[in-house]
């Protein structure tokens, strides 16, 4: 339960750590908070050659509310997003999908970018992003990109990011004015990884109807998704707990594959990604109402 | 690869100076090296919580950081929490409302509980469980630990009183 041998570099600045990062000789890794990658190292799943810690780039643990739209640096504690005034008042969803990430001694180390960029299937951050839309910010070899989280999550922990490119930093976009929103999750012990949960965004039309319904289920394969059918489902209708208990159902039905381990067998997931949904969709609709 | 590294960190107070491989946890450093033997070790993989210690007064797993993280920074252990007269009220209230039995996941509940404590005087039952339930007890059970906390609130309310 020890690390296997590895060489450490702490660079002062995102061009160099980059620079050890493209080396194509070495197996480099970003230390973020560790809080991911050191156990997997303790149990030697991982086994790097090089570690780069980030924690002295300058510039990379912010957190910044720019006319709605929120932007987070990819060093950002969670205990620095839970304690965030300006978290709280610009994204309420963020601050309440936070505070499901284990316990505050290990939310004081890890990162908003780290979550992300591990894309634990399981993890709450990758879901949150979906939900709102998120778009990333890289920087490599080749220079700066943005990512928009469609393209972002490729499969259990895989993402779009090459070789040598470090996230720097993770936007989130304002919610409509009138939105509600939900997220739920079910774990063994509050603060363990989720077993199943679902995220949901809608709004209400001046009929009281569902629009623009953004309905997330994770902890359920290889990503994070939206489910859209259920979106289908719900936009232009009354909201209704029939509704919400049907739709739910259909989209725990036909989830392809869903993850069966230790924690929970394919049947109890599919159960409790329908009881959620549907929970959470009232929540949401109660919030929207609340908003109007 | 993997020469070793100079460090240089604050313990409890006191400065040192020392030469790490990379891969040397900070738990590890902290017991085998400078010999603070309350730093537990239990899973090493950030669940369990017996090797939480404060980072620059921040409670983090000592068994997920790595000792070169630590160049720089101020640690205290459970070594640390007590002056030398007479023990910090967290601890004395674990000992009168019987929040520890063979004592192994004590140093980790205390540290978590000091942060706690340090930051918010009057803390939600929430709060407290938020904490507490980072860090495994396998044989006290959490009641006579919950009973623990609520006692060293009021001790800590009435010594700043
Ligand atoms: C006991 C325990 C309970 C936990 N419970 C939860 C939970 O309920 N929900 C949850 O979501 N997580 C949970 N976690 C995981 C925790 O949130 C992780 O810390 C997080 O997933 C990774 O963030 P990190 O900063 O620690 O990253 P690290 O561990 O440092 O890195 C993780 C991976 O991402 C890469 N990486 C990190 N930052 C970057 C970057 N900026 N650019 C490119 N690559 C990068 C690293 O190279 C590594 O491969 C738990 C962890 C523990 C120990
Ligand atoms: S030994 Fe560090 S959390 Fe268990
Ligand atoms: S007192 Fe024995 S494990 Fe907690």
């Amino acid at each position: 339960m020890k690390p296997a041998p590895f060489d450490y570099v702490i660079p002062a600045t995102l061009e160099e750590a980059i620079g050890y990062l493209a080396n194509d000789d070495v197996e480099a890794h970003v230390l973020a908070g560790g809080q991911s990658l050191v156990p997997a190292m303790n149990m030697r799943m991982s086994r790097p050659e090089l570690l780069v810690d980030l924690a002295k780039v300058d510039d990379l643990d912010f957190i910044r509310d720019e006319s709605g739209s929120l932007q987070l640096g990819a060093m950002t504690t969670k205990r620095d997003v839970e304690m965030s005034p300006v978290v709280a008042h610009a994204q309420p969803l963020l601050h309440a999908a936070n505070m499901w990430v284990a316990h505050p001694q290990i939310r004081n180390r890890s990162t908003v970018g780290g979550s992300i960029a591990h894309a634990d299937p399981a993890a709450e951050y990758p879901a949150v992003a979906l939900l709102l839309g998120a778009e990333f910010e890289a920087q490599g070899p080749n220079g700066k990109r943005t990512i928009p989280v469609d393209d972002f999550f490729v499969t259990y922990f895989t993402t779009a990011l090459e070789e040598g490119e470090v996230l720097t930093k993770v936007m989130l976009p304002a919610m409509a004015a009138g939105t509600g929103w939900s997220f739920q999750e079910i774990a063994r012990r509050h603060g363990d990884f989720a077993m199943a949960g679902v995220g949901v965004t809608l709004q209400l039309d001046s009929a009281g109807h569902c629009q623009n319904t953004r309905v997330v289920p994770f902890a359920l394969g290889p990503t994070p998704v939206r489910a859209t059918a259920v979106e289908e489902a719900i936009n232009g209708e009354t909201p209704s707990a029939d509704l919400f208990e049907h739709a739910c159902q259909k989209m725990a039905d036909g989830i392809e594959d869903p993850t069966s381990d230790v924690h929970a067998s394919v049947e109890y997931r599919r159960h409790l990604s329908s009881v959620l949904g549907a929970r959470a969709l009232e929540e949401a609709v109660d919030r929207a109402r609340a908003a109007n | 690869m993997s020469d070793k590294k100079t460090i240089r960190v604050t313990v409890n107070g006191t400065a040192h100076e020392a030469q790490v491989e990379p891969r040397t946890l900070l738990a590890d450093f902290l017991r085998q090296e400078l010999h603070f033997g309350g730093v537990h070790v239990g899973c090493e993989h950030g669940v369990c919580g017996v090797c939480t210690i404060l980072m620059d007064g921040k409670a983090v797993r000592s068994c997920l950081t790595l000792a070169v993280q630590a160049d720089g920074h101020e640690i205290v252990t459970i070594e640390g929490i007590a002056n030398d007269a007479e023990l910090h009220p967290i601890q004395q209230a674990f000992i009168e409302e019987h929040g520890l039995q063979c004592g192994f996941c004590t140093p980790g509940f205390v540290i978590a509980i000091y942060e706690l404590l340090r930051d918010n005087k009057e803390p939600t039952e929430e709060q407290i469980m938020d904490v507490i339930g980072g860090e495994i007890c396998r044989c006290t059970g959490y009641e006579g630990i919950r009973k623990a906390v609520r006692s060293a609130i009021k001790k800590l309310q009435a010594a700043s009183a």
